[in-house]
């Protein structure tokens, strides 16, 4: 692969990995910091307040982030990928520039009073923020979605005399099909970052000994969320993206389940090594026919293996695909699981005694954020060779002018930016965790 | 529908300068101005609410460039590869300069973050200057629309300029200085005591200097790009421009002698305005033009997305417009007044 290519790619795909461990926490929580400051509303309990204010400090150290690192992505399309903002900046600059104006603004206003203006608006003005704030974040979600939606699977457009693409159907933009399944399976995916966030540090305080009421009602909303999030994502959610990916990209479900030749009643691989090279799958466990019935609902549908495509459409790296897809989906059963215990424990009433239980949860943390990253690389692995799929290649959108020393210096400044950023905000989370619910937010 | 864009895209960048022009300027005067504890933590209260809000312009900015101008965004933004990489970089420090600091009572911590925060806001405005520079001066297009510019060549102006000229490096000084007075008299309108009055100071100070740097400036500007004079000449209505800005510059010195602290910023925010303006009506219907050849420069026609989505774009833009004056409107009397540090927030 040509190496400006090569760094192009890699610069991006590290800033936008980056940029997404922080949104994901942001949109899980914020509904969760809702429910919390409607319970403090209807029981008039401080201690729903208390809870509130702690995990909005934590919301407030993690948006900052997001903040930081979501900015260098809305100008990298035209740092480092200008050829494909120039094919396609007509149609999927309506997207980014609409979600600064109906989510952005919304956001970072409001969270601006959440934050600092509890005093000023009262108990249901600073509801009202809080709701804001959320809506914010959730609408900012579905304009990036249907951005890369679009990318995925592109609507409503022509192709103009220059070459570029013009918009011709602004509602088919909106309304599609691919954006409304991605969107739902990435939030509930984000709600499962912010369940489980919950619930750990529930956890945590349940097995340090301190905090317990603040401990408890953590993990009992935990629990009851992340059982929600945990089953939406596999059913309806999941299931609608995979038909997504089967209906429109054919090659690219081939090549997350490695299935080198068509056959009718394909099986399932449940782990197993794609061998790229012989075009087999070593050491593979299967589950017969499961993959015709999952794809097409009929056990003995025929499903078209990657020698129905031509190698030139072929995703570029077949293994890490398959790897990512199954490590999202892996994760994902585990999910359930260990939601569907922790929630039968919280009704039997046994949950806060079961430290075995609290001690899974606790440490369960990292595995939504690996989920979550996994699957991103699903979609934009799978994606490959195209980056508009079927329109425009990879290789014929980035900067050609940028060379790869200049791409190489950057990646590596944002790798050093990053790793300071890294340290500072698990520094203060950490402090925050410590001080605990019942501290006092520190004097902006 | 090119030029009504062009008018939306301008209008969202003077904005941007405007209300994040005063975060920026008082990072600039942070150091100097504010010397206690106390007193820097008001001027971060003053800023505190409000920033992030103040940034989302320039994104909001961006992402309309993006889409209604593809060609131009895509040909700047690679084009100026290297110093937008490193104004991404002072934006994340300025951005956790301002948040992290609070987070710990350590004086080691939050004198680390004072300094993160005055410096990075202060090259930000001298980037911000220079990259306007560049915008006024032109940039080496090739015929296809595109240009790679080094940060520095030999600092004169000619067909193959860096980043960094005597000119640009001009501007960014302009900025600088507009930036702070500008953030000062922010700061002197929000803050009272001893803190206020070494504001307004800061800003009668800069008065000077602004003041001979705007004439420079403009002769300057004159110099290095000749024909900018042409749409002042076809339509001379454009005349005013100049008018207001040193009109403006009058009001703000007399507001900040007489302690008129709002009027004096609001003259600031029209002096800004217009010096934008003044470059964009020069510029018209050019948005990027050569160093090269005058027929490679970029104008709003060549650059313009479809005609389609321009149209609907007009639709949404004009919702969210009104949605997120709202929001302004709503947020900025939520927090008027003078900053009161009563522990507990606002
Ligand atoms: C907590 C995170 C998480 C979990 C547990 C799962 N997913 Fe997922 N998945 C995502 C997080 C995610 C994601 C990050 O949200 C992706 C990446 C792009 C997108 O929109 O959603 C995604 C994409 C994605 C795709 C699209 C790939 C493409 O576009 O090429 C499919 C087919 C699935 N998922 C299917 C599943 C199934 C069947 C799961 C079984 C439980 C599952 N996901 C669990
Ligand atoms: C929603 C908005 C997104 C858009 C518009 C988008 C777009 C892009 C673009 C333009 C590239 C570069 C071309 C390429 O190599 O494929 C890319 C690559 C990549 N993106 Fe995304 N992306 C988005 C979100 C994400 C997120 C949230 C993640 C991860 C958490 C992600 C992970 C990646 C990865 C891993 C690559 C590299 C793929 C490869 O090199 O094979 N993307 N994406
Ligand atoms: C290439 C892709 C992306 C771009 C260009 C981008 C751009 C941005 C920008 C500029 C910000 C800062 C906004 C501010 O100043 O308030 C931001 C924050 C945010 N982004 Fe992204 N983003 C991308 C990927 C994603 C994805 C895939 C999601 C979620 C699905 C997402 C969700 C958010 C959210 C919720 C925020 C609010 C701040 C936070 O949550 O920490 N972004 N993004």
């Amino acid at each position: 692969m040509d190496s400006a290519l090569l760094i192009h790619r890699l610069h991006f795909a590290f800033t936008v990995t980056f940029h997404y461990l922080f949104p994901q926490l942001t949109m899980g929580l914020a509904p969760l910091i809702v429910v919390l400051k409607t319970m403090a509303l209807r029981r008039n309990d401080e201690v729903y307040n208390q809870a509130a204010r702690f995990w909005a400090r934590i919301f407030g150290i993690n948006f900052v982030l997001g903040v930081v690192t979501g900015i260098p992505m809305e100008f990298q399309f035209g740092t480092n990928w200008s050829l494909f903002s120039r094919f396609a900046g007509g149609i999927i600059g309506q997207t980014l520039a609409m979600e600064g104006m109906f989510a952005f603004f919304l956001e970072s206003a409001f969270l601006g009073l959440f934050l600092y203006g509890e005093k000023r608006l009262g108990p249901k003005g600073h509801w009202w923020s809080a709701v804001a704030v959320c809506l914010g974040s959730w609408l900012s979600g579905f304009f990036i979605i249907a951005t890369d939606a679009w990318m995925q699977h592109p609507v409503g457009y022509t192709k103009a005399a220059d070459g570029s693409l013009h918009l011709t159907s602004f509602w088919a933009l909106m309304l599609n099909p691919w954006a409304w399944w991605q969107y739902a399976h990435n939030m509930s995916g984000a709600g499962i970052t912010g369940a489980f966030a919950m619930a750990s540090v529930g956890a945590f305080y349940l097995l340090w000994g301190k905090y317990q009421e603040h401990g408890k009602l953590f993990v009992r909303v935990g629990v009851v969320a992340g059982l929600i999030f945990s089953i939406l994502q596999l059913f309806p959610t999941g299931d609608g993206q995979g038909r997504m990916v089967a209906q429109n990209q054919p090659a690219t479900l081939a090549a997350m389940e490695a299935l080198f030749k068509s056959e009718p009643g394909a099986p399932l691989i449940i782990l197993g090594q794609p061998n790229v090279a012989e075009q087999r799958i070593d050491n593979p466990l299967v589950v017969p026919k499961m993959l015709s019935f999952l794809t097409y609902k009929v056990w003995q549908a025929e499903v078209r293996g990657l020698n129905a495509f031509p190698p030139d459409t072929w995703p570029d790296n077949i293994a890490l695909l398959y790897y990512s897809y199954h490590i999202m989906v892996g994760l994902g059963t585990l999910f359930i699981a260990i939601m569907v215990v922790a929630a039968f424990l919280l009704w039997r009433g046994k949950l806060y005694g079961a430290r075995w239980m609290q001690w899974i949860l606790l440490l369960s943390l990292p595995f939504p954020y690996i989920a979550n990253t996994a699957g991103w690389m699903t979609a934009e692995i799978g994606r490959q060779p195209w980056l508009v799929y079927g329109l425009m290649r990879t290789a014929d959108g980035y900067s050609k002018l940028v060379s790869a020393s200049n791409g190489l210096f950057t990646l590596l400044g944002f790798m050093g930016m990053y790793t300071v950023l890294s340290i500072f905000f698990l520094f203060l989370i950490r402090r925050e965790i410590e001080n605990g619910p019942i501290a006092q937010p520190a004097a902006h | 529908m090119e030029t009504v864009w062009f008018v939306i895209v301008a209008v969202m960048i003077a904005a941007y300068v405007v209300l994040d022009g005063f975060d920026l300027g008082a990072g600039i005067i942070y150091l100097v101005v504010a010397r206690t504890t106390e007193e820097r933590r008001k001027i971060l209260r003053s800023i505190g609410p409000v920033w992030d809000g103040n940034e989302v312009w320039l994104l909001a900015a961006g992402g309309t460039l993006y889409f209604a101008y593809p060609l131009l965004y895509a040909s700047a933004f690679s084009g100026f590869y290297l110093p937008l990489m490193i104004v991404l970089w002072l934006l994340m420090l300025r951005g956790i300069g301002i948040e992290l600091r609070a987070h710990m009572d350590n004086p080691v911590w939050q004198g680390f973050f004072d300094v993160i925060f005055s410096v990075s806001s202060a090259l930000l405005a001298i980037f911000f200057g220079a990259a306007l520079g560049n915008v006024i001066r032109g940039v080496p297009l090739g015929s296809d629309g595109y240009f790679f510019e080094p940060l520095w060549t030999n600092f004169q102006i000619g067909p193959h300029p860096g980043i960094l000229d005597w000119y640009t490096i001009m501007t960014g000084v302009v900025a600088l200085v507009t930036l702070t007075a500008h953030g000062a008299l922010y700061v002197s309108l929000k803050t009272d005591g001893e803190l206020g009055q070494r504001a307004r100071r800061a800003a009668a100070a800069a008065w000077p200097v602004q003041l001979l740097l705007t004439l420079v400036s403009l002769v300057a500007t004159w110099f290095v790009r000749p024909s900018i004079k042409e749409n002042y000449l076809s339509h001379p209505v454009g005349f005013l421009i100049p008018v207001i800005v040193v009109g403006s510059l009058v009001v703000m010195r007399l507001a900040t002698r007489d302690g008129k602290e709002l009027r004096a910023f609001l003259a600031s925010c029209v002096y800004i305005t217009g010096m934008l303006v003044g470059a964009v009506y020069a510029l018209y219907p050019v948005v990027l033009p050569a160093s090269t050849n005058p027929a490679y420069s970029l104008t709003i026609y060549s650059t313009a997305a479809g005609h389609h989505g321009l149209v609907v774009g007009l639709v949404w833009w004009t919702i969210g417009m009104v949605l997120t004056l709202g929001y302004f409107v709503y947020i900025y009397r939520m927090f008027r007044g003078k900053v009161q540090l009563d522990g507990g927030g606002y």
